[in-house]
């Protein structure tokens, strides 16, 4: 082996570059193979295809969001718009500047609201996942990519719903799922971009009555697998939601297209 | 062969330092541009270029904008989007502040609820006095930005007999479309390539851009729509 010095020299140099892109791109981030699945809610109740994608490993932190506010002011829970967020906004921080010693610094950041979580990504050069990317990625278990049909996929998640105040544990305290993604059911329930999307209430939401709407049960006619009651509730709840809304038990994390301009986004 | 490795680490290096964290705003009194989703908050340019961000193009501020009439906290007129109009003209939502505005969104492909929103539309302006008429801007918003150009926009403003300067069809990039869906609580979904499933929501905005009241449902009574927008012109 007589590897000259210019050679080793060209090699670190490579290997720097290579490690920067690698960072730059997808720190925190893992791929999700695409692949075609049927959603709860589809077009015409036919399989869907998702491109794939990377998303990041965790739900965004208080200590990861405080950065984001001290970056951009305008975003402090005193400054924010009230059009971007009502006034649950950051409810629970001690201050403009300190989430305060009540939350932990590595919980999900919740009382976000859509605005917020949607411009938190923007300035990662990343996005919300679409409704689609995010149900793709959250119906794998440890083992499977898409474990809808395990019970004890859906215990587990149904035994979370149950669960009290698990908005302020540690991210990455539940499982890694097949993609090697943690904490998709477990902690907290996630923003996604077109949560609007969501038609559950009929066309012209005359029937919806503030929160009700929730465990409306004729909306489930349309699902395409009535067992999956877990993202049946989770269909509900984003049909409930408002863009400026803050929610203690909502947080966000967000995605990368592959190669792709992240902004324009097909929905 | 050393050299081009290291100058590609430098420019590379170059280029990462440009992200959203560069945040000293330069400070001329010419012109000033700025990323239209506000990447990097507040931050201008005195130049035409695109975000360092999200690409997308620098747009020109508005001289002033920030000092004549403060922008409210719940005014839509916060939002930073830029929409293109049925006569192929670009514009801001803010362009529009001083009017009373009636907001739906449609597309104008659709066969079913559509034709009645906008004879709801038509409907209310009926209702407005004729002296009172030129405060009051009607607003169509395409939730099809693909199928809804200008050109269609257009076809549809004259077969509707609505090509005049109080009405104003718009069509944006679909996030920008999304996001102001989301201001106006009107939820959509692509339901085939051809049809989407959306709210049939009429909304009023006042002189400042907030949200006075909204009208849900088809063919409802408009009445309490007209008595809003009477009282905010009066």
């Amino acid at each position: 082996m007589n590897i000259s010095p210019f050679f080793k020299v060209a090699i670190t140099v490579i290997g720097i570059i290579t490690v920067n892109i690698v960072s730059a791109q997808s720190e925190n981030m893992v791929t999700v193979q695409g692949g075609t699945y049927i959603p709860l809610y589809g077009v015409d109740s036919t399989a869907v295809t998702v491109e794939t994608f990377s998303m990041d490993i965790y739900p965004v932190t208080n200590r990861e969001y405080l950065q984001f506010v001290l970056e951009y002011p305008e975003w402090k829970k005193s400054k924010v718009k009230r059009l971007f967020a009502d006034g649950n906004y950051l409810v629970n921080w001690e201050s403009d500047n300190s989430f305060g010693n009540q939350l932990a610094a590595d919980a999900a950041v919740t009382n976000v609201s859509w605005f917020a979580a949607k411009k938190y990504c923007e300035c990662q050069g990343k996005r919300l996942p679409t409704v689609d990317e995010w149900e793709y990625a959250a119906m794998a278990d440890k083992s499977n990519p898409d474990a809808r049909k395990k019970e004890s996929y859906n215990q587990l998640i149904l035994d979370w719903y149950e669960a009290p105040k698990t908005f302020n544990n540690s991210i990455g305290s539940t499982f890694k799922n097949y993609w090697g993604i943690y904490d998709l059911h477990g902690l907290v329930w996630e923003w996604t971009m077109d949560f609007n999307s969501v038609l559950i209430s009929g066309e012209s939401r005359k029937d919806v009555d503030k929160d009700s709407n929730l465990f409306c049960g004729s909306a489930a006619v349309g699902a395409s697998d009535l067992m999956n009651y877990a993202a049946f509730m989770r269909y509900a709840f984003r049909g409930s939601l408002k863009a400026n809304y803050a929610i203690r038990n909502l947080g966000f994390r967000c995605v990368q297209a592959k190669g792709k301009n992240n902004k324009n986004v097909t929905y | 062969m050393k050299k081009i490795l290291h100058a590609g680490l430098i420019c590379f290096l170059a280029i990462h330092l440009i992200g959203c964290n560069t945040k000293n705003s330069t400070k001329t009194t010419a012109e000033k541009y700025q990323c239209p989703m506000h990447c990097e908050g507040d931050k201008t340019y005195d130049k035409p270029g695109t975000c360092g961000v999200c690409k997308m193009d620098l747009q020109l501020l508005a001289l002033n904008s920030k000092k004549e009439g403060e922008i409210s906290d719940m005014s839509i007129y916060n939002l930073p989007s830029k929409w293109t109009n049925q006569n192929n003209g670009e514009i801001q939502l803010k362009s529009l502040k001083g009017d009373v505005l009636v907001m739906v969104m449609i597309y104008t492909s659709c066969q079913t609820a559509c034709p009645r929103l906008v004879a709801d539309m038509r409907g209310i302006e009926e209702q407005i006095p004729e002296d009172k008429k030129d405060q009051v801007t009607l607003v169509f918003v395409s939730i099809d930005p693909e199928t809804d150009t200008p050109q269609r926009l257009k076809e549809f403003a004259q077969e509707n007999q609505m090509d005049s300067e109080k009405w104003v069809f718009l069509r944006g990039s679909e996030a920008d479309t999304r996001e102001f869906s989301a201001v106006l609580a009107v939820n959509y979904k692509k339901i085939s390539p051809m049809d989407f499933s959306h709210s049939n929501i009429i909304s009023v905005f006042d002189q400042e851009g907030e949200l006075a009241y909204q009208q849900e449902g088809l063919g409802v009574n408009n009445k309490e729509t007209v008595s809003k927008i009477m009282e905010l012109v009066n």
